[in-house]
């Protein structure tokens, strides 16, 4: 008999691959010590707001240490309801249509294990972030990417989804703005895709945890549009918006039925999530908006320096509405994605991750994230120009 | 809204080649347009914020806060007195207040003496000076944005992630 320990590893995970990003942070992690600008987080620089960071003292101070309702606090659930119907035009019911998860990461798991059966096909538009289909995977569905292209801003078009549709697919997955990309679509490509998800029957799962971070236009929810809030499960949260990545707090709005299914799942295996971050969460609902808008015109800024700069140097880049990511062409330096990150951060300490790490459509393609001060920023776009002069080509 | 303006009031401490940077626009931009709010007396100037409780930038360490009354003018009201108050080189700031006291005085100097002396022979010897109440400053924790002590803990924050 073997004495591998490995033999007790379930098949799926073990044929599951590792995170490209993740060879990349011990890449970069050997280069401790030195000066290293990091482009390559996936998080705000700020630190949560003082009032909210305070809030969760006070909250610990007046001894809320105890479990809540699997569905989470209901002034918390009360106070997205209000916030959701404000920003997004969705009503949701307190009461059974809001669940509030430990991060929009754990309501993604909820939603497949409680909607994908074995063999069910996702969709899902790519470049991605890195855990849809790793999670759809793991619940032994079946993930079809769906590519999106540079010459459309990386916006999903109907297109390219009627395209990639296979028969038995039950499920789109969006992520607008996106990580890596930026990209987001406007509300007629977004009616085109709802038009064409109600003819399918496709059950929607709409991870916008970027939308207040749009910088042109105004972010529109699918689930605001006709006919789309019964198929479709909402998906928020509070790390970026409100610089709150280490609270782990989220939420998914939806139809009572799917919200109870999601339930069902959460209560047996992560039963609430925090009550610290609850009341977090609760006091940047209630307070936290002129936060969101200072960060939100710093990221603006910032974008547009980074974005101008890309250009200059020669790396060509759409402007992305959202996020704080910029999604550069780097083949302009005759090295591939890899290449070009591995040599930037050799070279000059600057960490991009590759574009590949987000799914094979990135190819040529690195993320370089701008949540970071503009002295930095500043200096990380010196140094690329002056890797990019020294490349032959 | 003037760029510049706009990277001054919540820029950061951006030089002025970073500003251009930030901007999209060239230094020479920057000098003009900051030429042109000083002109317009909007830009008065910079000051650094420095940390006092150091031996090296305590130069002029005691601080204190006045509370002054003084008698309003037919005409005038405050302004004269205030303007007057405002020019002795002590005064870092000058403010006119609603409530118990008309002026609230910012002054520093080099000694306890010195801020005493100002207050005694000079501030409170102006004609139209009904009281003064001054409070010397103990500790700064937090001055002009900038968190004394020792701020936020180092970013923990890590160098890549998904």
């Amino acid at each position: 008999m073997s004495d591998d320990p490995k033999r007790w590893v379930a098949g799926h995970v073990a044929t599951l691959p590792k995170s490209g990003i993740r060879d990349f942070f011990e890449l970069v992690a050997k280069m401790k010590g030195q000066d290293v600008i990091s482009l390559g987080v996936g998080e705000p620089d700020f630190v949560t707001p003082w009032h909210i960071r305070e809030a969760a003292i006070f909250a610990l101070e007046r001894g809320k240490t105890y479990y809540t309702s699997n569905l989470g606090l209901i002034e918390l659930r009360r106070a997205i309801e209000t916030y959701v119907a404000e920003h997004f035009g969705v009503s949701y019911r307190p009461e059974d249509e809001i669940i509030v998860t430990v991060g929009v990461s754990e309501a993604l798991d909820l939603a497949f294990r409680a909607f994908c059966n074995p063999g069910d096909k996702v969709l899902y538009h790519q470049p991605c972030y890195v855990s849809y289909h790793p999670s759809i995977a793991l619940v032994h569905g079946q993930g079809i990417a769906v590519p999106t292209f540079a010459k459309d801003n990386f916006a999903l078009t109907a297109e390219a989804l009627r395209a990639a549709w296979q028969p038995g697919a039950k499920i789109l997955m969006l992520n607008l703005p996106c990580n890596p990309t930026g990209g987001t679509c406007s509300r007629e490509q977004l009616e085109k895709i709802a038009a064409f998800c109600r003819e399918k029957d496709l059950l929607v799962l709409s991870d916008e945890i970027y939308s207040e971070l749009t910088f042109e236009g105004v972010h529109t929810s699918i689930a605001s549009l006709p006919g789309m809030a019964e198929r479709t499960i909402f998906l928020h949260g509070f790390s970026k918006a409100f610089a709150m990545t280490g609270w782990r707090i989220g939420y998914a709005c939806g139809p009572a039925a799917l919200i109870d299914a999601m339930m069902k799942v959460h209560q047996y295996s992560m039963m609430c999530a925090s009550i610290i971050a609850q009341e977090a969460a609760l006091e940047a609902l209630t307070r936290g908006w002129d936060g969101v808008l200072k960060m939100r015109e710093q990221y603006h800024r910032r974008r547009d320096l980074v974005v101008r700069r890309f250009n200059e140097i020669g790396l060509k880049c759409h402007s992305p509405r959202g996020s704080f990511y910029a999604f550069p062409d780097v083949t302009a330096s005759g090295l591939t994605e890899k290449q070009f990150a591995v040599g930037l951060l050799e070279k000059e300490k600057v960490a991009v991750v590759p574009g590949t790490a987000f799914g094979e459509n990135g190819t040529g393609h690195v993320r370089a994230c701008f949540a970071t001060s503009y002295e930095q920023l500043i200096e990380a776009c010196d140094r690329i120009e002056r890797f990019v002069e020294a490349q032959p080509c | 809204m003037n760029p510049v303006l706009k990277l001054l009031i919540d820029g950061g401490s951006l030089t002025t080649g970073q500003m251009a940077q930030v901007a999209g626009i060239a230094e020479s931009e920057v000098q003009q347009h900051l030429e042109q709010l000083k002109k317009d007396r909007i830009f008065l100037g910079w000051r650094p914020v420095l940390d006092l409780s150091h031996e090296a930038a305590a130069a002029a360490a005691v601080r204190a806060v006045i509370e002054v009354k003084i008698t309003p003018e037919r005409g005038g009201g405050f302004n004269r007195l205030a303007e007057r108050i405002s020019r002795f080189d002590e005064v870092e700031s000058c403010y006119l207040m609603s409530g118990g006291y008309d002026l609230l005085v910012f002054v520093k100097g080099t000694s306890l003496q010195k801020v005493a002396g100002f207050v005694s022979e000079k501030l409170s010897t102006i004609e139209g000076v009904l009281s003064t109440s001054t409070h010397f400053m103990l500790r700064c924790y937090k001055d002009q944005g900038f968190l004394l002590d020792h701020g936020e803990a180092p970013s923990a924050r890590l160098n890549v992630a998904p």
